[in-house]
């Protein structure tokens, strides 16, 4: 049974839940990975290493558009009669996959955390803050897979890419600018996060963060006061109402964590949180805790892990 | 040209989360319902600035619900929307729901429809992308800031890593994120007046449900925090590596 998986690869490599999705797919089925855009065949054939049979690639479809992307998944559903779609729950699967389930009348199973048990997909709802079971009633699926579920394994060989005609039409839109910071961990794929809130006083104080970040090869993240006054960035803004992480390590300095900080991370695994006040409330949510100053502590943490990556 | 803004009630984000019936059904005992904040703080209130501004002469909302959505649809109005409708059916699942509006959007000449970017509930973002594939529309996703000129909007979107600058031409679908507008406080004024403003109750038209949600649970509680010595941070990088195994 074939299962299409739709992987980005328009920045000319595949981000890590394009893997992940692919991985996850295979444990369902024959995986055929489609993308569009000119990455070259052999950063595509690697997805066979994760598990795909094949890869699909249209290079008429030349920009990041949900409209055509969804009629070029539909026909790779058609052309080889597969009746499950796997996409990344990320910002592209969350434009594309709703699409395709009205066009194929196929239910999308949003978010999901792990592999079907029975006819039930585990996904995430309420924030995080509970999980529910879906079922899907049609005879076609689509699951989307949030980002950081499941790590994916290589364990095959390279694969063939082929030629695909999709016939996506046109855009629906006009991309006139696209704006990404250079060197930076995109935040949703970082498995280890470092986060900054109003204790650390100011942005003239986020060298600590980074200190501590570059040490670890993590991402930096901050509260939402923090990007709201400007001291960050807003894409850096983990919580309800800006980025929902789920990383291996979220380290929390200065942060109180009130519910809507707490609903962008309680997908972590781990949490470290360092505040002078032992009230805060984040340390109910957090596996480890440190009651002191991040202009001390973090410091410390960084010179510590230093010397941790030294000898290992 | 006239705005339609999708509108979902939502427990109150402070809502303790629990499940009845064999954990089967939400547990709705002593939970306050609110507009989902997405729909209201970024969806209604940038439609109700491009009125503001001469860019369109109505904003409507639109819920598929029962009469017990009808309190959170009043405050949507107190807000500033000119009516509302509400589409009369349990909103079974995204499809069933994205179904309702479409239809309803089709044949009364909606060329603007707004979605918040999700729902605090269940997290879908499903519902503006399955619209715009059902009106056959652009959809643009994660909004931060529109505005029209004429028939073409600009407008900037979140995407992977970054923020991308698209033209788009009326008729379109947009689920709006942070960024889009500020939330407004509802005056008495607005209070008072929502309490006559026009509540159309309509039929839902036959349409499918997809998917279904069978059971819920809830995460296990979490163990309690290990605190660890401010100065010995030897000793967290040693528990992250040996006991949590994370770096």
């Amino acid at each position: 049974m074939s299962v299409i998986v739709y992987v980005d690869s328009f920045s000319g490599s595949i981000a890590k839940n394009g893997f992940e999705a692919v991985n996850y797919a295979s444990k369902l089925g024959d995986v055929i990975a489609v993308t569009a855009g000119s990455a070259s065949d052999d950063v595509l054939a690697a997805l066979g290493k994760y598990g795909a049979k094949k890869v699909l690639k249209d290079t008429s479809v030349t920009s990041n558009d949900p409209q055509q992307l969804t009629r070029l998944i539909a026909k790779a559903v058609e052309a080889n009669g597969a009746t499950t779609v796997v996409v990344s729950h990320d910002l592209n699967g969350k434009a594309i996959a709703p699409r395709l389930s009205a066009r194929l009348k196929a239910g999308l199973v949003a978010g999901a955390i792990s592999l079907p048990e029975g006819d039930k997909v585990k996904v995430n709802v309420f924030s995080g803050k509970a999980f529910g079971f879906v079922t899907v009633k049609s005879d076609k699926k689509i699951i989307s897979l949030l980002p950081n579920s499941m790590k994916p394994v290589a364990e095959g060989a390279d694969c063939a890419v082929e030629a695909f005609d999709g016939e996506a039409g046109t855009a629906g839109y006009t991309i006139k600018a696209t704006k990404k910071p250079e060197g930076a961990i995109p935040l949703p794929e970082a498995e280890l996060v470092v986060s900054g809130g109003r204790g650390l006083k100011g942005p003239e104080n986020w060298g600590i963060i980074e200190d501590l970040a570059n040490a670890l090869g993590a991402a930096t993240a901050c509260s939402r006061p923090v990007a709201d006054i400007g001291w960050r960035p807003h894409h850096e803004h983990v919580g309800q109402t800006g980025v929902a992480i789920r990383p291996n390590l979220y380290i929390a300095a200065g942060i109180s964590g009130a519910i809507q900080h707490l609903a962008g991370v309680n997908g972590s695994k781990v949490i470290v949180v360092i505040n002078t006040d032992p009230e805060a409330p984040f340390f109910k949510a957090a596996d480890y805790g440190i009651v002191g100053d991040a202009f001390e502590v973090l410091p410390r943490l960084t010179e510590a892990v230093k010397k941790f990556k030294a000898s290992n | 040209m006239k705005i339609l803004v999708c509108i979902s009630k939502s427990p109150d984000t402070t809502s303790k989360i629990s499940f009845t019936e064999g954990n089967t059904k939400f547990d709705e005992n002593g939970v306050q319902y609110i507009v989902n904040p997405y729909d209201e703080w970024y969806a209604l209130v940038r439609a109700l600035e491009l009125k503001e501004a001469g860019k369109a002469e109505k904003v409507t909302i639109v819920t598929v619900g029962t009469a017990a959505d009808e309190p959170v649809m009043r405050k949507a109005l107190a807000i500033g929307a000119d009516d509302a409708v509400r589409i009369n059916a349990e909103a079974k699942d995204a499809f069933y729901v994205a179904s309702q509006i479409a239809d309803y959007a089709k044949n009364n000449g909606y060329e603007l429809v707004l979605t918040g970017k999700e729902t605090i509930d269940f997290n879908g973002s499903q519902v503006g992308g399955m619209i715009a594939e059902l009106m056959d529309m652009p959809f643009v996703s994660l909004a931060t800031k529109l505005e029209l000129d004429g028939t073409t909007a600009a407008v900037e979107k979140e995407i992977v890593g970054g923020v991308e600058e698209v033209e788009v031409n009326l008729p379109f679908v947009a689920s709006c994120a942070k960024g889009m507008a500020e939330q407004r406080i509802p005056n008495m004024r607005g209070i008072m007046a929502a309490r006559t403003k026009p509540l159309q109750v309509v039929e839902p038209s036959a349409a499918e449900e997809l998917t279904s949600f069978v059971a819920f649970e809830l995460p296990p509680a979490k163990s309690a925090c290990k605190m660890i010595d401010p100065e010995n941070m030897d000793e967290l990088v040693d528990l992250l590596h040996n006991e949590a195994k994370v770096i």
